[in-house]
């Protein structure tokens, strides 16, 4: 069956214009330049013309890239007008690959958050069950790829963003090494865990968005200057796992992890060991400490990155009553344009690098950070790469979470460590828990720009789930139009 | 045992930048306090000889050629300001100088 | 508890001397004279159109990174190298926290504990003073030299002054956000006594100078290419604990530096004579008035949660890179003075004049490009001076150059022109007439050679002149003066007055 690109984005939009008032995936849907986009990768096919792999093929890109010309919100009251003058590196990319973008997707505010229910503009419901989370940050952009709304999708993962609204909603999600996408142009949270990456509906497919937005960006001093890890080869190339070795993480599940969440994950590893991969226990015994180094490094980096939403030069500016001053409109203006979660972890940021504390609590989570780098380091020693599941939970409630910052946090705690140490992380689906019927993911974890070993491993353990359970995990979801009915 | 008091939240929203309303002091400073205590957990860690990381990846020296390239044009700069007044951005009047 | 206070009662200069050692720091930020930003390819042109040498960088705006500017790294080592320090083998940048309007990020991308340079000293020449006091030769040992980039410009509006206070709002341009700075910071300079005024001066003057030579900034204080803060503390004479500090700030141009830091002292000290303790506070200097006033007092908000800057990785510079960039270091100034004086034969007060005329350039090139040192000092430092100052221009930039003086002199001392000549066809040049030949050939300046017109006009005048040839000829030789004039006059300027004296006299039958 062929199809053009224009049909192709069409039926995208159409299906976005008919689900996404379910859903609240997208803040902001740009028909007209995704079909001119279309019409001209058309125009150029049909004129015989070299196309990029991925010409004509639609994708929505996360609120977080900066795109020319289209609003650009980070989910925030304070950007809600905010309309960029420059592309992000990557959004470039996407033109250049001439593929249509649809739009941007929802998250949490400046993406703090890990059910996109600190979105300035609404919750992102989870396509399985619009009563629940999508996860977060990302989760407009992988609520968006699991409802069909959009074949692929960009996303951000600073603790997890990527990872874990992958592993709720029952898609693909890739967190590359730190500096193999460039950051230039995608609003910061912490600038030293922050990472770009695809998510997809399969492994080979976020391999092909992740080889057109990854390689080395001048415009990013923290870009690694080297080519692209063979992800797509490495995703399509064998099957068959023999003499890999496979760690598991002994500080990584157990207490806190739901029943279906553990079993499919002992499934995962029973496949793995089939595929011909063996199965080696690890032990990182920092890892206990790594959300604890996490909430003091990414609040305080974000505390400062996000200092430059003063409502001076850009931004929602409010105005006290009388002859407020600069400071008093700065104050009030990031007062009432900041949700509670960015105000929290802003102040617990600027707690942890304030005067007296910053030994005790931003540089002890520097070393921590150092510790946990070491203990991957040691493990890489002994295993090709890493696997756990990626989050402690199926997706919660709407709601549940909402007023316990400290519960909400401990979502991340397996995502975490491959941010602390820069390392490349994917999740993909693991089939879905017996007690709720909602999506597992199982995270896979590589050295440090060794990138396609996740697509490899990810791809044959795909294809052998896919095998057992009889199709895809995300074949399971039920539709979207029988959810709303 | 207190780690963050209101009065410690109050002075560190000032320093951030925030005006925090009352309601709002109340109900932060008892998360913060909580998140503050177990963030703390870090010291736990022995770590003396341990050096801080500041970035994952080892990179050194990455600098630019010192080449003029285009600047966004007036208009383009001042296109998302609040305020505008001859080329320049408006702001509210300033306390003091730094 | 003493009373604590930032009064502006002052004691006379000599007296606080009798009674308090002054401390000095001084911090100097010099812009860099790069093409483009520190982080940014905006470029750095000064007076251009507000807000359009800005990028998302400079900005600020949501996304942008910064990329730091190879050139200004470089010109970092070499002003470290020149002030003696130590180049660190890693460093980092680190960003500091503060809200401003005028700061685009609210943090400023500048070093904290890790600074590119550290530990050195430059050696500076005091000139002896009007009451006596010796030149003599102050070390001055440097803390430390980092980069860090420039803010935005406020300029405030509404109010009746014009500045900060009762100002209604104030408007930015970003153009200067993101500039290279060089903060230099000295250790404390102890032991200058009552010449601590001038030696901070000097100090400022030699760190101008070496910068110039190095060629990394423009370094026109007035511009505010070079600015300065000073840190002044007293302590009890005997003493070795340094009081309390106050940093004045931006004090720019080398006679504010003396009379700023001679200011903070008699202040100090009336506030210690009082028996009450020195604020610790920024102040303003007035230039208008010779007195600074009370700013800011340090405070909580004082918080700049240094941390290293997660968006720019290390600077690790190599040895062999700090080696190549050594090589490329100019002389040092004050040195290369040494050296130039000797070889020109100028007395200390002729070198003196050279160096405030700023001149030493312009001399050594027009004395390369062939002219005597002494005639190059005369023009640059007299005629051509006169008229730089009276058009407000610096000295070179009257359109003559080195090679015009040089040729200049060459048609002096050949004999073809007279110095009044020599100035007019100065003047032809200033006015853009070309060349001083072609100035010479148009304007039909020559002196006479043919020694017939010349004869005729002696043997007019000596006629015409009876008296005066009798008190030549009865010894008073000197009296051939007036003729010489009236020779000259005769020949409208146009003959060489020592040929004249020759001709009257051998006319009159007197031995020359």
């Amino acid at each position: 069956m062929t199809f053009t690109s224009v049909e192709l984005t069409q039926a995208h939009l159409d299906r976005i214009g008919r689900i996404d008032p379910a859903l609240n995936a997208f803040l902001l849907v740009d028909a007209e330049g995704a079909l001119a986009t279309a019409a001209n990768v058309d125009g150029a096919r049909a004129a015989g013309e070299e196309l990029p792999r991925l010409a004509g093929v639609p994708v929505a890109v996360k609120d977080i890239a900066c795109t020319k010309g289209m609003t650009t919100t980070a989910g925030s009251r304070m950007l809600e007008h905010f309309v960029p003058p420059y592309d992000a590196t990557i959004v470039t990319r996407l033109r250049e690959a001439r593929m249509p973008i649809l739009g941007k997707t929802n998250m949490d505010e400046f993406a703090m958050g890990s059910s996109t229910e600190h979105s300035a503009f609404g919750p992102t419901r989870n396509p399985w069950d619009l009563d629940r989370i999508p996860g977060g940050s990302g989760g407009g952009s992988s609520a968006a790829v699991a409802a069909y709304l959009a074949p692929l999708a960009i996303g951000s993962d600073t603790g997890g963003s990527i990872r874990q609204p992958a592993a709720v909603t029952g898609s693909v999600g890739v967190k590359p090494t730190y500096g193999g996408v460039s950051r230039y142009g995608v609003i910061a949270l912490a600038s030293s865990l922050d990472q770009i990456g695809p998510c997809a509906r399969t492994v080979a497919d976020a391999a092909l968005l992740h080889e057109v937005i990854g390689g080395h960006d001048p415009m990013d001093s923290t870009s690694i200057d080297a080519p692209v890890p063979p992800v797509v080869a490495a995703a399509t190339g064998t099957r068959d796992l023999t003499g890999m070795k496979v760690g598991v993480v002994r500080e990584i599940g157990g207490e806190g992890y739901q029943d279906g969440v553990l079993r499919r994950f002992e499934e995962a590893l029973e496949l793995l060991r089939g595929l011909g991969a063996e199965i080696v226990e690890v032990s990182c015994p920092h890892f206990v400490y790594a959300m604890a180094a996490y909430y003091l490094i990414q609040p305080s980096e974000a505390s400062s990155n996000l200092a430059r939403y003063d409502a001076m030069r850009y931004g929602a500016r409010t105005t006290p009553e009388g002859s407020p001053s600069a400071e008093q409109v700065m104050a009030a203006s990031r007062d009432e344009a900041f949700g509670d979660e960015v105000k929290r972890r802003i102040i617990l940021g600027t707690y942890a690098l304030s005067s007296g504390y910053y030994d005790a609590y931003y540089g002890q989570a520097q070393k921590v950070r150092t510790l946990i780098a070491r203990d991957f380091a040691a493990a890489f020693e002994q295993v090709d790469v890493l696997v756990s599941p990626t989050t402690p939970t199926t997706a919660f409630r709407i709601g549940d979470k909402l007023d316990d910052p400290m519960a909400m946090y401990l979502n991340d705690i397996a995502t975490i460590p491959a941010n602390l140490a820069g390392v490349p992380g994917m999740s993909i689906p693991s089939g879905v828990a017996e007690e709720d019927g909602l999506p597992v993911g199982v995270q896979i974890l590589a050295p440090a720009m060794e990138d396609q070993r996740l697509y490899a491993v990810g791809a044959a353990l795909e294809e052998r789930l896919r095998e057992v359970q009889g199709g895809y995990v995300i074949e399971k979801a039920p539709q979207i139009e029988e959810v709303r009915a | 045992m207190s780690n963050l008091s209101r009065d410690d939240v109050a002075h560190v929203a000032m320093l951030a930048r925030i005006q925090l309303e009352d309601h709002e002091l109340d109900r932060l400073a008892g998360q913060l306090d909580q998140i503050v205590g177990w963030v703390g957990q870090v010291n736990e860690v022995a770590a003396d000889d341990v050096p801080p990381m500041s970035h994952p990846l080892p990179l050194v020296n990455v600098v630019r050629p010192d080449e003029v390239r285009p600047s966004l044009s007036q208009e383009q700069a001042l296109a998302n300001a609040p305020e505008a007044e001859d080329g320049r951005f408006a702001v509210p009047r300033i306390l003091d100088e730094e | 508890m003493s009373v604590t206070t930032s009064s502006q009662a002052t004691v006379p200069f000599a007296e606080a001397l009798t009674r308090y050692e002054p401390v000095m720091g001084l911090e100097v930020h010099v812009e860099l004279s790069t093409a483009t930003k520190m982080f940014c390819g905006c470029a750095t042109e000064f007076g251009a159109e507000p807000n359009t040498q800005t990028c998302p960088v400079c900005l600020g705006l949501p996304g942008a990174l910064p990329v730091v500017n190879g050139t200004a790294v470089e010109s970092a080592i070499r002003i470290g190298l020149a002030l003696n320090c130590r180049i660190a083998e890693w460093c980092r940048f680190a960003r500091k926290n503060y809200f401003y309007p005028d700061m685009p990020k609210n943090f400023q991308t500048s070093q904290y504990d890790e600074p590119i340079a550290f530990d050195g000293w430059l050696d500076v020449e005091v000139p002896a003073n009007e009451d006596g006091g010796p030149a003599f030769t102050f070390r001055v040992e440097i803390e430390r030299a980092h980069m860090e980039e420039d803010t935005g410009k406020s300029t405030h509006v509404g109010g009746s002054t014009g500045r900060i206070h009762g100002a209604e709002y104030s408007v930015v341009d970003f153009n200067r956000a993101g500039i290279p700075l060089i903060e230099i910071v000295t250790k404390p300079m102890v032991g200058a006594g009552d010449r601590a005024p001038e030696v901070a001066r000097a100090y400022v003057a030699a760190l101008r100078d070496l910068l110039r030579a190095l060629d990394v900034t423009h370094g026109r204080m007035e511009q505010g290419n070079i600015r300065c803060d000073a840190n002044v503390s007293l302590m009890p004479v005997g003493s070795e604990t340094f009081g309390t500090r106050t940093e004045t700030k931006n004090v720019n141009s080398l006679r504010s530096v003396e009379r700023a830091v001679r200011y903070e002292i008699t202040r100090h000290a009336a506030v210690l004579d009082a028996g009450e303790a020195i604020l610790q506070e920024t102040r303003h200097w007035h230039e208008d008035t010779g007195v600074t006033t009370s700013g800011r007092p340090k405070s909580d908000a004082d918080d700049y949660r240094y941390f290293p800057e997660p968006d720019l990785v290390p600077v690790a510079p190599s040895r062999e890179e700090v080696e190549r960039l050594r090589a490329t270091l100019p002389e040092n100034p004050a040195e290369r003075r040494r050296r130039l004086q000797a070889d020109w034969g100028f007395s200390d007060l002729e070198m003196r004049d050279v160096v405030n005329a700023g001149a030493v350039d312009v001399i050594e090139q027009t004395v390369a490009a062939g002219a005597s040192p002494a005639a190059a000092r005369k023009w640059w430092t007299g005629d051509l001076a006169r008229r730089a100052n009276a058009d407000g221009v610096a000295v070179t930039d009257l359109g003559v150059t080195p090679a015009h003086i040089a040729e200049l002199d060459g048609l002096v001392t050949g004999g073809r022109l007279n110095d009044s000549m020599a100035r007019q066809v100065v003047d032809g040049v200033v006015a853009g007439e070309g060349t001083p030949t072609q100035v010479a050939d148009a304007r039909g300046l020559e002196l006479v050679q043919d020694d017939s017109a010349l004869q005729a006009a002696v043997d007019k005048v000596v006629g015409a002149n009876p008296d005066i040839v009798e008190r030549i000829r009865g010894g008073k030789v000197q009296a051939a003066g007036a003729l010489i004039g009236q020779v000259m006059k005769e020949m409208r300027g146009q003959a060489d007055a020592a040929r004249a004296r020759e001709l009257i006299l051998a006319t009159v039958g007197v031995e020359g």
